[in-house]
């Protein structure tokens, strides 16, 4: 145990997995909001990331008390898929990957965006930057647990 | 504070944050636009079909590359010709695909030789030449355009001119007072079209008819 800071590895560990907590319901909610209040469309890739970021929702209070450092390992595909599907929709939105044609009444294009914020932020680019930011909390999260079972 | 008290208040914020957010936004947002929006709605010389003295008037906001639009087409006539005399549509541009904001500005430019109409319907018809994935190809579209019986280069000056320029961002502008986010969006005199479907647009148009005639 570090005698320097009051704040043990473990309780750090937590702290981290907490945030990761705060940053996932905060996401869950505004893209629920995108979805279900301002009826903004939703495409299949929007989708697929989703279905990797809900589950943080549950699952993480469920590690957080009693704290179990497994859920690290459990919920880590689950962010590499979404970091994945995230950059692939930015770059089908920016064009680097073209899209394959599809009626706009059936299915709705993910290169079209609805919304922008201050005239850069789209829903894709904040997806990415939200697993982006998971991804380097849970590593961090996952460092600090390992460098406390060496010690 | 320990960890346990700390989660559960950060959870009812959450709650309480969501439902806040929920209630704000409802309350901003009704089924009718601002009246200070209102001016943005109809444009003169802005193309029309339709009786011009109609009471009651479609406000499309379309991009010619966009396929919805062009599949609303047919339909939007129809709503048209079977309300002969009482509706007309009034087309505003949105370019939001890539490489539209050419297209309309020629499209601006055959209207001002007088063929919109049969310029929109040949660019419709033959979407999939001058799109392509969601992004459309200016040159091809120009080369449809002349196929119709116009004045090609008085087509080739007007579409790269400052005054048709103008026009398109005044339409652009509007498109954004009125939060235009995708096409095609209808308003009927002055009501939004909320929930995005025909039948819901042909509710709409009628029930503006009970109310005006």
């Amino acid at each position: 145990m570090n005698n320097k800071t009051s704040v043990s590895p473990t309780a750090r560990s937590w702290y981290l997995l907490f945030f990761i907590w705060i940053i996932a319901t905060s996401g869950t909610l505004i893209s629920l909001f995108f979805s279900e209040v301002m009826q903004v469309p939703i495409c299949a890739l929007c989708w697929y990331q989703r279905i990797a970021l809900y589950p943080l929702v549950i699952m993480l209070p469920l590690a957080l008390f009693p704290y179990d450092a497994k859920i690290i390992r459990y919920i880590s595909p689950l962010i590499m898929i979404g970091w994945f599907t995230a950059l692939f929709h930015v770059l089908v939105v920016s064009g680097l990957i073209p899209e394959s044609v599809q009626p706009c009444i059936k299915g709705i294009p993910c290169s079209e965006t609805h919304v922008n914020l201050f005239g850069l932020l789209n829903i894709p680019i904040m997806s990415l930057i939200t697993f982006t930011i998971i991804g380097v909390l849970l590593f961090l999260s996952q460092k600090t647990f390992t460098e406390n079972n060496h010690e | 504070m320990n960890n346990k008290t700390l989660f559960i208040i950060a959870a009812i914020s959450f709650g309480l944050a969501f439902i806040a957010s929920v209630t704000i936004y409802k309350s901003q947002n009704t089924s009718s636009i601002a009246n200070d929006a209102l001016p943005a709605l109809e444009r003169i010389n802005a193309p029309v079909k339709g009786r011009k003295n109609a009471k009651v008037t479609i406000v499309e906001f379309f991009d010619p590359a966009c396929g919805t639009c062009s599949q609303f087409y047919p339909l939007v006539n129809n709503l048209v010709k079977k309300h002969r005399g009482k509706v007309k549509v009034e087309m505003r541009y949105a370019p939001l695909h890539k490489g539209s904001e050419d297209v309309v500005k020629m499209l601006e430019a055959a209207h001002m030789q007088g063929l919109f109409w049969p310029a929109l319907e040949l660019l419709f018809a033959n979407q999939q030449s001058w799109v392509d994935h969601h992004v459309s190809n200016p040159q091809s579209a120009l080369a449809g355009i002349k196929t119709l019986p116009l004045d090609h280069q008085q087509l080739e000056s007007d579409w790269q001119s400052s005054k048709v320029s103008k026009i398109i961002s005044q339409d652009i502008l509007d498109g954004q007072t009125l939060k235009v986010r995708a096409t095609p969006q209808f308003f009927v005199n002055g009501k939004p079209l909320v929930v995005f479907g025909y039948q819901e647009l042909v509710d709409l148009v009628e029930e503006a008819i009970a109310e005006v005639y």
